[in-house]
């Protein structure tokens, strides 16, 4: 009965599990095809030898390298900027007494309460007047105002900064900046880890806003790249889904390696929320 | 009086000024990207706007002409549709994986764990990409699969477009089962083992574990993956849009058409309606306060019920 309870359960994980990874192994297999055979039914699953022409073809079609440069501009400088402000803001809110503070930590709350959809319109318009369309600046610098990022930092310094640090740096002659970037920050490294993996996994996926803003090829992000073979009658499928596999491996190993550390950051409003 | 007011402020900020300047650049940043593009699409919405020439005061006009648009109420009831259903496998499936996995009769939890949780870190139009292929009509491996069990093929990205909705549907439960199930495990096993030991030794059934004792406990966590995964459902677009290869009108019979998507077609992708599109806009933020509303009360009513 035990046995035959645990190997049930087995089974139904086992059996999700390949659905979930099925994706990914086709995806990886098509790399390695032709379009004649990604095309074939029924469908090839054991890796092909296409894979050196895909990569030809996929090297002469796209601008993959630039591609990823773009996305890894416009992510990290996002990225850095929110841990940034985020973290000066959250320890601001968590240790210093100063006139407005309840209040004004009520509207960082509100304002998380308001979906981006409602001004999406005059924010697309804002940024055409302001010149940037085809500019990375509308991806990074609107986003890095991050009231979550503000709410989680002040969440972990209440927990992990004790005051008595302050007051003994401050009898050293620091000044309050000082005591910021040499006592507190180094105190934050698990805060920064969870919040930027977090930052980092959502700007690099990000499409929409990319859509809207580069229109250039030579500012796509990969994301966009891979739209465009999309859209383009011409491209090769195999080149496609081997564009794919380039576009989704660095994160995906990163993740297998640090699976821990992604999970929490990414779940990070749901358990402290 | 006023000039004393003025002076006290002036000297709060100075006395306080390293706080003032350390929270000063979140609210700067919001004022300028989050608060004024969201009052001007409220003032927009009243508004007939091309961008371009003068802008003409419409009143209500916009919001008369949504209710008679018909793309409008297609795109609404796609979106609807497709949140809707996909909620079923993600909410349920994602606490039976949950369940299943904080059982003492499992090993292997954080393998588990990693590989439901991969395509969060996936790019969603490679992961669209892939399954464009995968749903395929004359060679996808979803067709091939239901031939071997002796069904026919399904025609899902084209014929009257019906069926794209569903191939949303299963792209949407296979992105976010695992993240609801993390979530949801991670509840679980702050809830003490000792509530399931003794339900066990009354001899409680699991469904009524699940139900009793594990949903009210989790109550709060599920109201924020319910809330998140609404607004995910509202914004739905990068799925829809590639799957049907880049369609704005969301291919076949506009099948995959939905809110998200009209209001970007609308204005910045070359329709140049934009009160129209801010319309919707707000429509739809109307929406998604609604029903973060609701469900906040829901939750809460059934948890003062549950206390007596």
């Amino acid at each position: 009965m035990h046995v035959l309870k645990k190997t049930t359960l087995y089974l139904i994980l086992i059996s999700v599990a390949l659905v979930m990874l099925l994706p990914f192994y086709m995806m990886f297999v098509m790399s390695t095809l032709s379009t004649n055979e990604i095309y074939s039914f029924p469908p090839v699953m054991t890796f092909g030898g296409n894979l050196i022409t895909n990569f030809k073809n996929m090297i002469a079609a796209v601008n993959l390298p630039r591609a990823f440069l773009n996305s890894l501009i416009v992510t990290s400088l996002n990225a850095v900027l929110v841990l940034f402000f985020s973290s000066i803001g959250g320890y601001a809110f968590s240790v210093y007494d100063f006139p407005g503070k309840k209040q004004l930590f009520l509207v960082l709350l509100g304002t998380m309460m308001v979906p981006f959809t409602a001004g999406i319109i005059p924010w697309f318009i804002m940024m055409s007047k302001f010149g940037w369309i085809n500019n990375f600046a509308a991806l990074i610098i609107p986003g890095s105002a991050n009231a979550f990022g503000i709410f989680w930092m002040r969440q972990y310094c209440q927990n992990n900064v004790p005051r008595s640090l302050m007051e003994a740096a401050r009898i050293d002659g620091c000044s309050e900046w000082t005591i910021f970037f040499r006592v507190i920050a180094p105190i934050l490294k698990p805060a920064y880890a969870s919040l930027g993996i977090m930052q980092f996994v959502n700007i690099w996926n990000e499409f929409m806003q990319a859509l809207l803003i580069l229109r250039k090829e030579e500012y796509y992000t990969l994301s966009l790249l891979l739209k465009s073979m999309v859209s383009d009658r011409g491209t090769d499928y195999g080149a496609m889904m081997l564009a794919s596999t380039c576009a989704v491996l660095p994160l995906l190993i990163c993740f297998l390696f640090a699976s821990k550390y992604f999970m929490d950051g990414l779940t990070a409003g749901a358990v402290k929320g | 009086m006023i000039l004393l007011k003025v002076a006290g402020v002036m000297h709060a900020i100075k006395k306080n000024k390293v706080a003032y300047a350390y929270i000063a650049p979140f609210y700067i940043l919001f004022i300028i990207f989050g608060l004024f593009p969201m009052v001007s699409g409220f003032a927009l919405s009243f508004f007939r706007w091309d961008g371009l020439g003068s802008m003409n005061f419409l009143g209500l006009g916009n919001y008369i002409n949504l209710f008679n648009d018909s793309l409008f109420w297609k795109a609404l009831y796609n979106t609807l549709f497709i949140g809707i259903i996909a909620h079923i496998p993600i909410l349920l499936g994602g606490l039976i994986l949950a369940y299943i996995l904080n059982s003492d009769l499992i090993r292997g939890q954080n393998l588990f764990k990693t590989i439901y949780f991969m395509p969060m870190v996936t790019s969603a139009v490679a992961i669209t990409i892939i399954f464009q292929n995968l749903f395929g009509n004359n060679y996808g491996l979803i067709n091939y699969i239901f031939g071997l069990f002796g069904k026919d093929p399904v025609n899902w990205l084209g014929g009257d477009g019906s069926f794209i909705k569903v191939a949303v549907i299963v792209m949407f439960a296979w992105k976010w089962i695992g993240w609801n199930m993390v979530i949801y495990l991670a509840g679980m096993q702050g809830i003490p083992q000792e509530i399931y030991e003794a339900a066990k030794i009354d001899g409680a059934s699991h469904t009524r574990v699940v139900f009793n004792i594990v949903i009210p406990l989790l109550k709060p966590i599920i109201l924020f993956t319910l809330i998140q995964s609404t607004i995910g459902m509202f914004n739905l677009f990068t799925e829809p849009f590639v799957l049907t290869g880049n369609n704005w009108g969301g291919g076949t019979n506009g099948g995959g058409l939905t809110l998200m998507m009209y209001l970007l077609n609308k204005a910045p992708q070359g329709g140049n309606a934009y009160g129209y599109a801010s319309a919707i806009a707000y429509v739809m933020t109307f929406m998604i306060v609604c029903v973060a509303f609701i469900l906040n009360k829901v939750m809460n009513r059934n948890e003062v019920k549950g206390g007596m």
